[in-house]
């Protein structure tokens, strides 16, 4: 079943009055999302991730174009039941508590006085915030805010979840339990549509996505066939190697930093690692991590915005934004 | 149910607002100092109580419609606490009706307490109450709908431009509205047939506040007709429906930027 499809949707925005020419920030836009999926939508400031997310919510009307949800069309009212949204940099009744909030959500939601109240004290238990229940929302944090955001999405058990740009302003913590929501929601079948710039939370996430650049979709796949994730190096970092072995090390290395104790390099691939790893144990040094290097998303993502400007450098047909306007 | 909610909520966020409180304390405070007026005016105390009493909800019920009214849906937007509701199984007009209720019941709440204020200090005057004193409340129904107009013009306003040009648009209104009659009797007199089927319509088109006011009358404590309370009511609604009609439409086809 495709959960959410979107067939060609366009928004204009109207800058300044006189001017005639719309800026388009959304141009013929075509996605379709299959059931279960966590599917990333990514893109730079200004590609057009939150009006996308916008115009499904009802909150923008497109230009043209239409899109549905859970196989219903987005005006009817009926499928907002069955899904949950945190809308980007939330914020909320800043007078009601968060269990207050909470609340609030559920009875819009139509559940009765009881189911609300478990409902509440599941959520925020499950999104770390039972402490703060009773502190009204104008005293949390930014992460906190995130937090309950996260929280008020998830009231009414949705099926489909939009969450944009839901790590942001979350420290470490935050982000794996953030992470650990959504895949817990993905193992109840929840279909997961979310924006982001974290591209780690992104890889680690994601079955498909899709990357949008300037209102246009750019490419959209699994993330293994739109990246090569191939190892091109390791990382290796390791403190306190005895001098003869470290610049045995450094010579190694395809690339060396040295930071204080503390040394930085860049292996070719595992044979050099093995040896370096004896050298480090001879020079009675530590190993702190290895990682592989992979041809990550962020080198991708450039990779493919550079291409994308360069096919279209004016954007067809309508003015491009100046500074300040 | 779901507006009932969303009312509920929009009372809560109304009895937050510093300014409600200093409206009622200067409505409290003129109704007080209207005791202190009856001294000195000997034969008329009651109907200077009533009067100033009477004249003080009014006046300052529509201070505080005018003054929470503008920030009702604007506020909702600005904060953008609007986002995560409206993509709640909600209708935008379940919205705009439980925003419009929910500052209803604040304002009912006000009046209600103004007129206790009210009953007190004729209590303390006349050493207890009568049954004439009862038309007092006849007079406080048609200012609560008076109220209710104007809240519904804020509101109306505020769906479609800021606080500020909002509240001189309903304040604007309001007092057109006073002289609404006048407007009318200005259209009979005029020659020209232009000139008097512009006031007609005028007329017809801009609330008319005139309908809501028997202060005057209830001051002297004359009966007034049920037949005229009646018309008002049924005026006030139909009035107050046309406008919160116009709001739905302008509200249905925004975009929340
Ligand atoms: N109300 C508006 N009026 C005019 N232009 C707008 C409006 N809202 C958004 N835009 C423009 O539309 C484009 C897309 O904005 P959008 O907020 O969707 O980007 P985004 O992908 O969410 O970016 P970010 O990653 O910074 O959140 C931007 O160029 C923005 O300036
Ligand atoms: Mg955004």
């Amino acid at each position: 079943m495709k959960v959410i499809e979107l067939r060609d949707l366009t928004k204009d925005f109207q800058i300044g009055f006189f001017r005639k020419k719309p800026f388009r920030a959304l141009d013929h836009l075509c996605l379709e999302v299959e059931e279960g999926e966590i599917f990333g939508f990514l893109g730079p400031n200004g590609a057009g991730k939150t009006t996308t997310l916008k115009i499904l919510m009802r909150l923008l009307y497109p230009t043209s174009g239409s899109a549905w949800i859970l196989e219903r069309p987005i005006s009817d009212v009926s499928v907002h039941a069955r899904i949950g949204y945190l809308p980007e940099s939330p914020y909320f009744y800043d007078y009601l508590t968060g269990e207050e909030f909470l609340s609030y959500c559920g009875r819009i939601f139509g559940f009765g006085p009881r189911e609300v109240r478990r409902r509440t004290a599941d959520l925020l238990d499950a999104v770390g915030i039972g402490d703060a229940r009773l502190l009204p929302l104008r005293k949390y944090s930014k992460g906190m805010l995130q937090r309950i955001g996260v929280a008020q999405a998830l009231i009414n058990d949705p099926r489909v979840l939009f969450l944009d740009e839901p790590m942001s302003g979350l420290d470490p913590l935050g982000r794996r339990e953030v992470r650990e929501i959504i895949l817990q929601q993905r193992q109840r079948g929840v279909t997961v549509f979310f924006s982001s710039h974290i591209l780690p939370d992104v890889e680690s996430l994601c079955d498909r996505v899709a990357i949008l650049n300037r209102g246009r979709l750019v490419d959209c796949g699994k993330l293994t066939d739109i990246l090569r994730m191939e190892i091109t190096s390791l990382e290796l970092v390791a403190t306190n190697v005895a001098p003869p072995q470290s610049t045995q090390l450094e010579r190694l290395a395809l690339q060396a930093n040295r930071l204080g104790e503390r040394l930085h390099l860049r292996m070719a691939d595992d044979g050099v690692v093995e040896q370096s790893l004896r050298l480090i144990r001879e020079g009675k040094g530590k190993l702190i991590s290895i990682n592989p290097v992979r041809e990550s998303l962020e080198d991708y993502f450039l990779k493919a915005m550079d291409q994308s400007d360069a096919r279209d450098p004016g954007q067809g047909g309508t003015e491009k934004r100046e500074a300040g306007s | 149910m779901k507006i009932g909610h969303i009312a509920s909520n929009t009372f809560k966020e109304s009895v937050r607002e510093k300014v409600l409180y200093n409206l009622l304390l200067f409505a409290l405070l003129m109704i007080a100092s209207s005791l202190v007026l009856s001294e000195i005016s000997i034969g008329q105390e009651r109907k200077i109580i009533i009067d100033l009493g009477l004249s003080a909800v009014s006046l300052f019920g529509t201070m505080i419609a005018i003054f929470i009214g503008i920030g009702l849906v604007y506020k909702e937007i600005d904060k953008r606490t609007i986002y995560s509701l409206l993509a709640k199984p909600i209708h935008r007009w379940e919205f705009i009706l439980g925003k419009y209720l929910g500052l209803l019941f604040t304002l009912l709440v006000n009046v209600a307490v103004m007129t206790a204020a009210i009953y007190a200090a004729l209590f303390y005057l006349e050493r207890g109450l009568q049954w004439s004193h009862g038309l007092i409340l006849w007079a406080v129904l048609l200012i609560f709908f008076e109220l209710a107009l104007t809240t519904s013009l804020a509101l109306m306003f505020s769906s479609f431009s800021t606080p500020l040009l909002s509240a001189a648009f309903t304040f604007f209104l309001w007092i057109i509205g006073h002289f609404n009659a006048d407007l009318k009797h200005f259209g009979n007199l005029t020659e020209s047939s232009f000139v008097s089927g512009l006031c007609d319509v005028l007329y017809y088109l801009l609330p008319n506040y005139g309908n809501f006011n028997i202060i005057q009358p209830v001051a002297h404590l004359e009966p007034v007709t049920a037949s005229f309370v009646g018309t008002s009511v049924a005026y006030g609604l139909l009035y107050v429906a046309l406008v919160l009609g116009c709001s739905l439409i302008i509200f249905q086809h925004r975009n929340f930027k």
